[in-house]
């Protein structure tokens, strides 16, 4: 496919979407997407949530993953555990996991995985944790369910684990029940399930949406700091750009089911190329100068019953032109940074 | 730089013209959806034909007893009496037509059944909707008697009743009724709490309509769905009861048997083989039973906003 | 914890006193005390003998008071038919009722919560509406019509099974069971099953819906995501949470099982008390009808009292709260 872009765009390396990325750099990738489709067959129809995503996290690397509601961000992230429940399922692309593909794997392989290789954070820290079950309980058969240890062992474990993610007298915790914590202390526990076994990358599902503003901010430092010192990869979902900006290293932006644009954190929020990263940007309230009406992108996410042909911003995007109707191309500016657009805004720095 | 619109594009999504759908339409349009619904409510017409119709449609009027002879006890279903009459389901110990005695059986079982529940649900809404709507002391003491009260099965309730009452119609109308009221009490009481907090009823209240005016048009038609499922499972339910209670032999007396009571009396014949005196009331009071069951159960999925659908 | 119990314990003393006062304002006011306490078959010197025996002829408080002493002796009034004790009778056929009900009760557990649960995690299987389709036919037919079918089914027809009576009993603790010979079992199988079937669907039910509500939430899919195997997953943190609803539902229950034991025992000529309360409300047998409604309103309030406790055991979100208060 040929791209009609706009303005000088130096390194401009065209792709279709299904790209390979250099060999050397995937040997060292903890998680690779390609292509990843996951539809749901409902009644109504098929819904495409996931409808063409491409990223990759490398080890110790924090991943931005930005999108608003029915983004396909979420699902993406279940896609990778493979706890997608009917009536969706995976039906394209391969997931990576060092090297070993994680699509179609069985349930015994993927179920060793799960909670000790790649482990994750879902957003609702009440909903998360069994009401009628302890603490103790709960922590204690993470780590049984992978390796034979002692109960005791166990217990020592999650205790070093709590205090770990700033849980002061864990003991106590550890024999209580969940409702007897407030959200933010219900999260910590969750981080720590998490972080029980080891493992080589963390998914969390907007693990701070359903908290206060400040405890938000505890838990942001405080996942930072654990990655750096374990060199877990992390995969942080949210719609909060602000969050991310914060946090991670690399962001990769989705809509309606497609990623439109990934880089690095501070290169996409200062020069960002597709317009939907633009109007996102533009939209986010410290960005507006006072007394002006706030900026916002207009129209209403497609349904993703029925997406429309071509890119699906088309609608809503002030740089849409008739090419517009077509598959939009993938175009490359270097290592890892990329956009699928037709005319995505000028590349002004270097 | 335009901005395309949809309709320019060959592939542009047809615009569905609207169809406009009252909540009653599609109420029946989602309870029609289910096969066995329509199957279930299609057997329960017939049945209530039957009974409403039964002294115009049986073959013979089995407590007239002009008719009956008892020469003709006991015969096998097919076989004919002596008039030349043919007994399509046999007859019974007294020489009745099962068939007629079955019809006229489910008039009365379906009589009793459906007018104790009746009477039942208007006690037990009046009851439910005052304890909801004024709340406070009188809701305290109203559900204590109605704890109380449902802490006891209603089979040991009527029971007793009947075994104080006596038996007739109009008593065993009486026990059902007060085995039954506290339950549509604690139902209808759980609805109205939940719609007393909604804000039409504050609304309700703050233009000053009178208590008469909110709990009868305002309160009332938002509890009724849950009230209708209720209604259904529990009018089965006393059919089953009234059966139960003319089988064990307090209730019904013998000149106006409901389909219990007939099965009640073809017991003895059970042992020596011939089933078809209780086995064929039996039949038809487990399919009017299951119907009933039935039309309540897809009544309760299509009116719960909860479950998926 | 404590607290919860004494509280609970306090109520229940306030109703047992409160179905006291109504079953004697019932004997006392709607029916007519001579023909309930007194054989009206006796002759006149008789009668008034007993009219001043039972103090009758007292104001009525005092005859409360009489009534009440009486009970709590354990003195509940004598047969008209067998000119025993009354609640020497009804004691003498508890255990066979309980027996019944409790048999009952465990297959509703063990056949009822496995089958639902299995119905509510694949829920579109042939072998799941299978199951809710005789779950709707076990709620539905009447519990004696149910009876009568099994009898011409496995007794007259198969011969199976024996169609009425109570097998042999052997002694445990002092009290007669009949579940521990063969003998006894084979009588016990049918009239279980057929009390049972109405609670088996009823449990079936219940648990499928929970098990389908339960199965949805995040924390099945958070355990899940941990790599919990599945059967950890439905045995531990589906199934702690569908107990709940279910002992609540199964305990309140238990005491309509034993008073629906009353056709089972008719159906199957099964010695227990329902069988006796019947041929009681026959022969207008009194006493022992008094007697039955005392001893079963007693029975209720320690059950629901039990199961009241029971759930907060289960629950910890109750008991926790309480502990406050």
């Amino acid at each position: 496919m040929s791209s009609e872009s706009q303005g000088p765009i130096p390194q401009a390396a065209e792709s279709s979407s299904a790209s390979v990325a250099p060999a050397a750099q995937q040997a060292g990738n903890t998680l690779a997407i390609d292509d990843l489709q996951t539809h749901f067959f409902t009644k109504a129809g098929v819904v495409k949530a996931v409808n063409g995503v491409s990223f990759s996290v490398s080890k110790g690397e924090v991943l931005g993953l930005v999108g608003e509601s029915g983004s396909g961000k979420s699902v993406t992230g279940f896609s990778i555990l493979g706890l997608v429940d009917p009536p969706g399922e995976v039906v394209g692309g391969s997931i990576r996991f060092q090297g070993r593909e994680l699509v179609g794997l069985d349930e015994t392989a993927m179920r060793e995985i799960r909670g000790s290789r790649i482990a994750m954070i879902f957003q609702d820290p009440m909903m998360t944790l069994n009401p009628v079950l302890r603490i103790d309980t709960q922590m204690i058969e993470a780590i049984q369910a992978h390796s034979r240890v002692s109960r005791a062992a166990a217990l020592a474990r999650s205790r070093e684990v709590l205090l770990k993610v700033g849980i002061a007298s864990p003991d106590e915790r550890l024999k209580s029940y969940p409702h007897q914590f407030s959200g933010g202390m219900r999260q910590r526990v969750a981080i720590a399930i998490a972080l029980l076994n080891e493992p080589d990358l963390i998914i969390a599902d907007e693990p701070t949406t359903a908290l206060d503003v400040t405890i938000q901010a505890q838990i942001l430092y405080e996942a930072q700091k654990l990655c750096r010192e374990t060199g877990t990869a992390l995969i942080w979902i949210t719609h909060d750009l602000t969050v991310v900006a914060g946090l991670a290293d690399r962001i990769c932006v989705m809509y309606a089911g497609r990623d439109v644009e990934q880089g690095e954190v501070d290169d996409v929020l200062d020069h960002p190329l597709h317009p939907y990263t633009y109007g996102l940007i533009g939209s986010v309230p410290s960005r507006n100068r006072r007394g002006q009406p706030l900026h916002q992108i207009p129209g209403m996410t497609p349904s993703l019953l029925n997406l429309p042909p071509g890119c699906a911003f088309r609608n809503r995007c002030p740089r849409a032109a008739q090419e517009c109707l077509r598959e939009p191309p993938v175009v490359e500016y270097g290592e890892n940074r990329r956009a699928r657009c037709f005319h995505p805004y000028p590349r002004d720095s270097l | 730089m335009s901005t395309i619109s949809e309709h320019a594009s060959p592939a542009a999504t047809i615009v569905q013209p609207v169809r406009v759908q009252t909540p009653f339409r599609r109420f029946l349009s989602d309870f029609f959806d289910s096969k066995v619904a329509i199957a279930a409510i299609v057997t329960f017409a017939i049945i209530l034909f039957i009974a409403l119709f039964a002294p115009w449609i049986s073959p013979q009027n089995p407590y007239d007893l002009m008719v009956v002879d008892v020469m003709n006890s006991r015969m096998r279903p097919g076989e004919k009496s002596l008039t030349g009459m043919t007994f399509l389901l046999g007859s019974d110990g007294a020489g009745r037509d099962m068939l007629s005695a079955i019809f006229y059986g489910l008039r009365t079982s379906l009589g009793v059944g459906v007018m104790s529940g009746l009477i039942a649900l208007c006690i037990g809404m009046s009851v439910g909707l005052s304890a909801a709507y004024f709340g406070g002391r009188t809701d305290s003491l109203i559900m204590r008697v109605v704890d109380l009260q449902l802490s006891f099965p209603a089979i040991l309730i009527a029971l007793i009743l009947l075994s104080i009452l006596g038996k007739g119609v109009d008593k065993i109308i009486i026990a059902l009724v007060i085995a039954q009221w506290a339950y549509y009490a604690r139902t209808v009481r759980a609805s109205a709490l939940v719609e007393r907090r909604k804000e039409y009823i504050e609304a309700a209240t703050c233009l000053a309509l009178s208590h008469r005016r909110i709990v009868l048009r305002h309160l009332l038609p938002n509890v009724l769905p849950p009230l209708i499922v209720v209604g259904t499972l529990q009018t089965a339910h006393a059919i089953s009861l009234e059966a139960t209670l003319s089988f064990l032999g307090v209730g019904l007396p013998q000149t106006e048997p409901s389909l219990g009571l007939l099965i009640s009396n073809g017991f003895e014949y059970m042992l020596s083989g011939k089933y078809w005196i209780s086995f064929f009331p039996g039949v038809a009071l487990l399919v009017t039973i299951v119907s009933i069951n039935l039309v309540g159960d897809q009544l309760r999925d299509v009116l719960n906003p909860r479950l998926e659908r | 914890m404590s607290v919860f119990i004494t509280r609970r314990v306090l109520q229940s003393l306030v109703v047992i006193f409160v179905m006291s006062l109504l079953v004697f304002f019932g004997v006392n006011i709607v029916g007519d005390p001579i023909d309930m306490l007194i054989n009206p078959e006796a002759d006149q010197e008789d009668i008034e003998a007993a009219i001043r025996a039972l103090g009758l002829d007292r104001p009525i408080h005092e005859q409360y008071w009489y009534f009440l002493v009486n009970a709590l002796k354990g003195d509940l009034g004598k047969s008209f038919i067998f000119a025993e004790p009354a609640l020497k009778l009804i004691l003498q056929r508890m255990p066979a009722t309980l027996e019944l009900a409790f048999t009952a009760m465990l297959m509703a557990i063990f056949l009822g919560i496995p089958l639902g649960v299995y119905a509510g995690l694949r829920p579109n299987s042939k072998v799941s509406k299978t199951i809710m389709a005789g779950s709707i036919l076990g709620f539905s037919l009447p519990t004696f019509w149910v009876g009568l079918m099994f009898i011409m089914i496995f007794a007259v027809m198969l011969g199976w099974l024996p169609s009425t009576g109570r097998g042999d009993t052997t002694s445990l603790f002092g009290i007669q069971v009949s579940f521990l010979t063969w003998d006894g079992l084979r009588h016990l199988l049918l009239p279980a099953l057929n009390l049972a079937l109405f609670k088996i669907s009823l449990v079936i039910r219940l648990a499928r819906a929970g098990t389908r509500e339960v199965a949805l939430q995040d924390y099945i899919k958070f355990a899940r995501a941990k790599g919990l195997s599945s059967s950890r997953v439905v045995l531990v943190h589906i199934m702690k949470n569908i107990m709940i609803p279910v002992v609540t539902v199964l305990g309140l229950e238990l005491g309509g099982v034993i008073a629906f034991a009353v056709v089972t025992e008719t159906v199957f000529a099964w010695p227990g008390m329902g069988k006796l309360l019947i041929d009681s409300i026959q022969l207008l047998d009194r006493p022992i009808i008094v007697a039955y409604l005392m001893i079963t309103v007693l029975m209720f309030v320690v059950i629901n009292l039990v199961v009241d406790i029971l759930y907060s055991l289960l629950d910890p979100r109750v008991r926790l709260k309480d502990v406050k208060s």
